[in-house]
């Protein structure tokens, strides 16, 4: 099983080493070890409560919030150590954007909701502020839709839109990585569809980590995929070959609906 | 007849099983409460309202000879009496009387009845003879006496500006020399050579006083001796000074526009002028005033003080026993009797504080107290720790509402915990904030026995707030609409009379809290609206 399913002289913007986590007593990661390149999409699979979500949230350092989490081991944000106390947790949210499962914008006008990143940091250059929210919208393929209405409580969108506000709230601080979990489960058919367009876009500037547990989005949108089983990293590979031909038997099982 | 029984029992079993007979509790339960509620409110309201309505005035012809005037204010069928309101105290000494239909021969509701309200000794009811402006009664009669009667009556209310003027100069004077005084206090206790100077100006103010005083005197026994001749039902002659009329009316002549023009008249006195007659007649805007006040100053204090709490509890701390303790400790605090406060406010703002703010900043004026005294500022601390449980409460209840989803949201975009508090968390908990804010609102509102005890007073000299800096007095002791219902309804010399007020005044303390409680109401359900995550 290989942590890094390319060359090495890929760029790498995550790098895991020997990740345990627990919750209490309890493990919920088992000494994970990978790679995540830059500039490309990453998913990670598998069933229900195999701690793909706690890995991805270990990257933003949103397991903080939960009680009696304790965390071992290394992780890299292009070569600066996440688990350690001098790291400044806000400035590595802001390197590090996340967009939940359920869309969750602010009771806010839509405009305030999309440049709320650069609000809190301090900006208030009122040209720098319109002139990100106009790219940030643009990027989520949201501007045409909104901008006669930048105003408008951002409550009243549909559920697609307020998830592609939710990504241009994401991406108007300029992150190196976007974590996506679950993004498009809430979603329609048709809103899932741009949400995944928008990925591939996505992907040219930032990094993007997807967690997903419909194995046909992760064909669709990942280039590499990882295969998470009860909190140990079983297979991680290029997802053409994951998903086509497997290394490990339990992938395989999982693939093909022996177990879910 | 057996079987219907039986076939009755148990269809009333499957409904009760089925739900409907609680459904049906349930309905009765509010009807229950929407009629008590609604009696409540009507009986204020209408025995309020009816107040200020003049009724026609009778003339009632006795047997024996003799007449009286008055209003019908109650009749008792079955002892065959009516009741009366007569005005007159100074003549008569009472305002009711009751009389017995049998001696009555005819009742008559005469044109030129005329009613006047007194500055003093209440109203009078009989018929205007004459009018003496200083030389003599004038030679008029009729309609051309009672139009004479209302120019002289606008005549004399311009002519008052001149002494009202002189009394607010005075006014001012005096409260210099109480500023002087208190200077000249602190340098003779500090032996200071400035001694002589400002005790002649407090003697140049002096001389000043005197000077206005005569004036205004002079000015005022001039007004005097403008006079209206009148005759009472009996025909006892009475005279009656013009400057002492408040309103003067023929109630039989009115019809009903003007009687709405005179009653609305009546309700811009009571809501804007000062009270009369130890509070029987005459206006609440004093009372309205300190309410208010003391209501805003309250809300001031409490509401930081719990949010800034809540906040605290619910975000900061974590769980734990000493968490658990400081929560039931604050729920608890709002089951402590309100009186109790009174006392912990009496002991601790009023003497403690209150006495070593004398002690420490106004010595030279001891032993006469500032701040060791009941005031404003003391009643609303005290009412402010009465309502802070309430608004601890509500405001922890309105942050528990708000979704785990935007706080997350929020932290994952970089921003501190304090940054999402302030910009998301809070104004999302501001319906729970509001609630809180109305609930110590009518509670404040309507307590009166602490106040008693830390600030309220039956009468003041002066509001506790006005031009002077620093604008709000906090140290002056003010009236309040719930002491006064109290006040006039149990304390006042002539019961009768007074219970008109008691309505009038309980009627203007609901509007005014409902009134409060619908604004904040409002505001609450704009704020819903707008902080309220519509799900797809």
């Amino acid at each position: 099983m290989t942590s890094q399913p390319f060359s090495p002289e890929t760029r790498t913007v995550l790098d895991v080493d020997n990740l345990d986590l627990y919750y209490s007593a309890n493990q919920a990661l088992k000494a994970i070890t990978l790679r995540v390149p830059k500039n490309k999409v990453t998913a990670f699979i598998g069933p229900s409560g195999c701690g793909k979500s706690t890995l991805l949230r270990c990257f933003n350092r949103m397991n903080d919030l939960v009680d009696g989490v304790t965390i071992k081991g290394s992780i890299r944000l292009d070569g600066d150590e996440i688990n350690t106390d001098t790291c400044d947790v806000i400035t590595l949210r802001r390197r590090v954007g996340m967009v939940f499962q359920k869309s969750n914008p602010f009771p806010m006008s839509i405009y305030e909701n999309t440049i709320y990143g650069l609000r809190i940091a301090g900006i208030k250059n009122k040209e720098v502020l319109d002139e990100t929210c106009e790219r940030s919208l643009r990027g989520a393929a949201l501007w045409d839709d909104v901008k006669d209405r930048l105003g408008e409580s951002a409550l009243g969108l549909s559920g697609g839109q307020m998830q592609r506000l939710c990504i241009a709230r994401a991406t108007a601080v300029n992150p190196e990585v976007i974590l996506m979990d679950e993004p498009c489960s809430a979603l329609d058919p048709i809103a899932t569809a741009k949400v995944e367009k928008l990925i591939h876009e996505l992907k040219e500037q930032y990094t993007v980590v997807i967690v997903t547990h419909n194995m046909q989005q992760a064909s669709r949108v990942a280039d590499y995929t990882a295969f998470l089983f009860m909190g140990e990293l079983v297979e991680y590979d290029e997802t053409k070959i994951l998903f086509t031909n497997p290394s490990v038997a339990k992938t395989e099982d999982y693939i093909t609906g022996r177990f879910g | 007849m057996q079987a219907s029984t039986g076939n009755r029992l148990e269809a009333v079993a499957s409904r009760l099983k089925k739900g409907d007979l609680w459904v049906w509790l349930g309905g009765a339960c509010v009807s229950l409460i929407v009629i008590l509620f609604l009696t409540l409110v009507g009986v204020v309201v209408y025995n309020g309202f009816r107040t200020f309505w003049a009724a026609d005035v009778a003339q009632l012809s006795f047997k024996d000879g003799t007449h009286l005037l008055g209003t019908i204010t109650r009749i008792d069928e079955e002892a065959g009496k009516h009741q009366l309101y007569i005005g007159n105290r100074d003549l008569y000494g009472l305002d009711f009387r009751w009389v017995e239909d049998g001696s009555l021969s005819e009742t008559r509701y005469p044109k030129d009845i005329v009613v006047l309200e007194r500055v003093e000794k209440g109203n009078f009811i009989g018929f205007l003879e004459g009018l003496d402006l200083g030389s003599g009664p004038l030679e008029l009669e009729g309609p051309q006496l009672w139009s004479r009667f209302k120019r002289e009556r606008d005549q004399m209310a311009q002519d008052l500006d001149e002494p009202e003027a002189l009394l607010d100069q005075i006014k001012v004077i005096n409260r210099r020399v109480e500023k002087l005084d208190l200077r000249i206090l602190r340098a003779r206790a500090a032996q200071s050579d400035r001694l002589p100077g400002l005790e002649a100006q407090k003697n140049a103010l002096r001389e000043s006083f005197q000077g206005y005083s005569n004036k205004l005197d002079k000015a005022r026994a001039k007004l005097r001796l403008r006079v209206a001749l009148l005759k009472d039902g009996g025909g006892k002659p009475m005279r009656v000074a013009l400057v002492d009329i408040v309103r003067a009316y023929r109630p039989n002549q009115m019809g009903a526009f003007a009687k709405t023009g005179l009653y609305l008249g009546k309700i811009r006195e009571l809501l804007l002028d000062a009270p009369r007659e130890s509070n029987t007649e005459g206006g609440l805007f004093p009372a309205i005033v300190g309410t208010v006040l003391m209501v805003f100053l309250m809300s001031l204090f409490c509401v930081p003080l719990g949010v800034v709490t809540a906040v605290y509890l619910r975000e900061y701390a974590g769980e734990g026993l000493l968490v658990n303790l400081v929560r039931i400790a604050v729920n608890n605090l709002a089951g402590v009797p309100s009186i109790v406060y009174g006392m912990f406010g009496l002991g601790f703002f009023v003497y403690g504080i209150g006495g070593s703010i004398d002690n420490l900043f106004f010595s030279e004026s001891l032993p006469q107290p500032t701040f060791g005294t009941g005031g404003m500022l003391w009643a609303s601390l005290t009412m402010a720790l009465l309502t802070v449980p309430v608004v601890i409460v509500s405001t922890e209840e309105g942050l528990n509402s708000v979704p785990q989803g935007v706080r997350h949201g929020s932290l994952a975009l970089g921003a501190t915990k304090f940054q999402t508090l302030c910009r998301v968390v809070l104004p999302m908990a501001s319906p729970g904030m509001l609630t809180g804010l109305i609930l110590a609102i009518a509670r404040a509102a309507g307590e009166v026995a602490p106040l008693m005890l830390v600030g309220v007073v039956k009468l003041v000299p002066s509001l506790p707030i006005d031009g002077q800096f620093p604008f709000i007095q906090l140290e002056r002791k003010f009236m309040h609409l719930g002491f006064h219902i109290y006040d006039v309804g149990f304390q006042s010399p002539n019961v009768e009379a007074a219970k008109p007020m008691v309505y009038v005044t309980t009627l203007l303390l609901l509007l005014i809290v409902l009134g409060m409680s619908f604004l904040a109401m409002y505001l609450r359900n704009r704020m819903k609206k707008r902080f309220t995550l519509g799900a797809f």
